[in-house]
């Protein structure tokens, strides 16, 4: 009896534990995202990608599509050079596609948004996205409006 | 001036005599871990006591500190128009640094001390002398069931304190203070990552396990065999474990996120 009960008590632990991590993994984490590894990555050059971080969502239509994998300074090209992993479900984007960096709310985190084009031929495995639009820069948008008002 | 030196010499020695009694302690212990599995009723009645008695303690404070996290995260994102990331918040600080550290505290506090405790008195009452003389090797016999129960308990416990953590910032963010439920858990999703944030936590709490239920079985071992010598352990047990909890939190916090 007394070791019935101890075997049973031992057990809910352990079983509690590990639901525990369960729910930590599900609910609380992004485990699934790590579900749908198959990506296929894309690189866009940005003059200025702002507060640009990796895993910053992609998105199109603010639907999200993957992530950025890695940014990078290309030394050639004075640019930086950002890798989105798209998942390779969503293979439906034409080779004119538009990347831009916008930001989510007034002082939200950044993230890249698409915008497809009209073109037949989709975006493949290691593609470059030729139309880009760089981050706004706060104090670049403050010097402009300054000067418009300046100039009248 | 020499008398200084000389004391602080003899201390330096003194903790590194300790150091190393701890460390051959150790290794034998690790050495005797075959018992845990011939002796499994063994281990199991010290996962009971170790584990299972430290659960109502552990859940209780994961849930009052989630809750506090609700309340606090919520006064500061709610001057930020934020109030939505409390879920992030709740999420990131229990799962990275407030389950793991408090449940190490605590549990050096409930179970650690108790370990010490007993093996002190076993020690004192010349039980362990005992079983040597009936050849019973008391490092398969009392030290490697209680050692990896610690270690098996610790981790378990940490998670639960982070789960019942997040539906304690849960039930006061979005029951009293009217977070949305379902941006509660996606800004949650959106920011805690399995990899980087779930698994150190763990890392961490398995770390801090081995660390703790280390110390505890040390001390006792340790202990001077008399009932002044048992308390003084079980003090050395919670003062020593929580400085070595929290410094290799540093340490670990330092190797896990540092190059972020």
């Amino acid at each position: 009896m007394k070791l019935r009960f101890l075997e049973v008590s031992v057990g809910v632990f352990v079983l509690l534990g590990i639901a525990a991590l369960f729910y930590l993994a599900i609910q609380v984490s992004n485990i699934a995202e790590y579900r749908d590894r198959d990506t296929y990555h894309v690189v866009a050059y940005f003059d200025h990608i702002g507060g640009l971080k990796v895993r910053a969502p992609v998105t199109v239509s603010g639907v999200r599509i993957g992530r950025v994998a890695q940014i990078v300074y290309d030394p050639e090209r004075f640019q930086a050079r950002v890798t989105l992993a798209i998942q390779a479900g969503q293979n439906y984007l034409p080779a004119d596609t538009q990347a831009s960096i916008f930001t989510a709310g007034l002082l939200g985190e950044q993230y890249i948004a698409l915008e497809p084009g009209g073109d037949y031929e989709m975006l493949a495995d290691g593609d470059e996205v030729l139309f880009t639009q760089s981050a706004l820069v706060l104090e670049n948008m403050i010097g402009r409006v300054l000067t418009n008002i300046s100039g009248d | 001036m020499i008398e200084f030196l000389s004391g602080l010499g003899r201390s330096g020695l003194h903790w590194l005599a300790v150091l190393g009694r701890a460390s051959t302690f150790l290794f034998r212990v690790l050495l005797a871990q075959d018992a845990v599995v011939r002796r499994f009723r063994l281990t199991l009645a010290e996962i009971y006591s170790v584990g299972v008695r430290s659960m109502l303690i552990i859940m209780v404070s994961g849930l009052f500190v989630g809750m506090v996290l609700g309340y606090q995260g919520y006064i500061t994102l709610v001057n930020f128009g934020a109030a939505e990331a409390l879920g992030g918040v709740v999420a990131l600080s229990l799962v990275r640094e407030l389950g793991p550290v408090v449940t190490a505290l605590l549990f050096a506090g409930r179970a650690g001390s108790a370990l010490t405790a007993e093996i002190g008195l076993m020690k004192t009452t010349e039980q362990l002398s005992a079983m040597e003389m009936m050849a019973v090797d008391p490092y398969r016999r009392v030290f490697a069931p209680r050692f990896f129960a610690g270690f098996l308990s610790m981790p378990l416990l940490a998670a639960l304190f982070s789960a019942v953590g997040v539906m304690g910032g849960y039930i006061v963010g979005v029951g009293l203070l009217g977070v949305d439920s379902g941006s509660y858990f996606s800004q949650m999703q959106a920011v805690t990552d399995w990899h980087e944030d779930v698994m150190s936590g763990v890392i961490k709490s398995i770390v801090f396990g081995f660390v703790v239920t280390w110390i505890a079985v040390f001390q006792g071992f340790d202990a001077e065999p008399t009932s002044e010598g048992i308390s003084r352990a079980t003090t050395q047990t919670v003062v020593v474990s929580a400085l070595a909890v929290l410094g290799l939190d540093f340490i670990l916090t330092g190797l896990m996120f540092g190059d972020m």
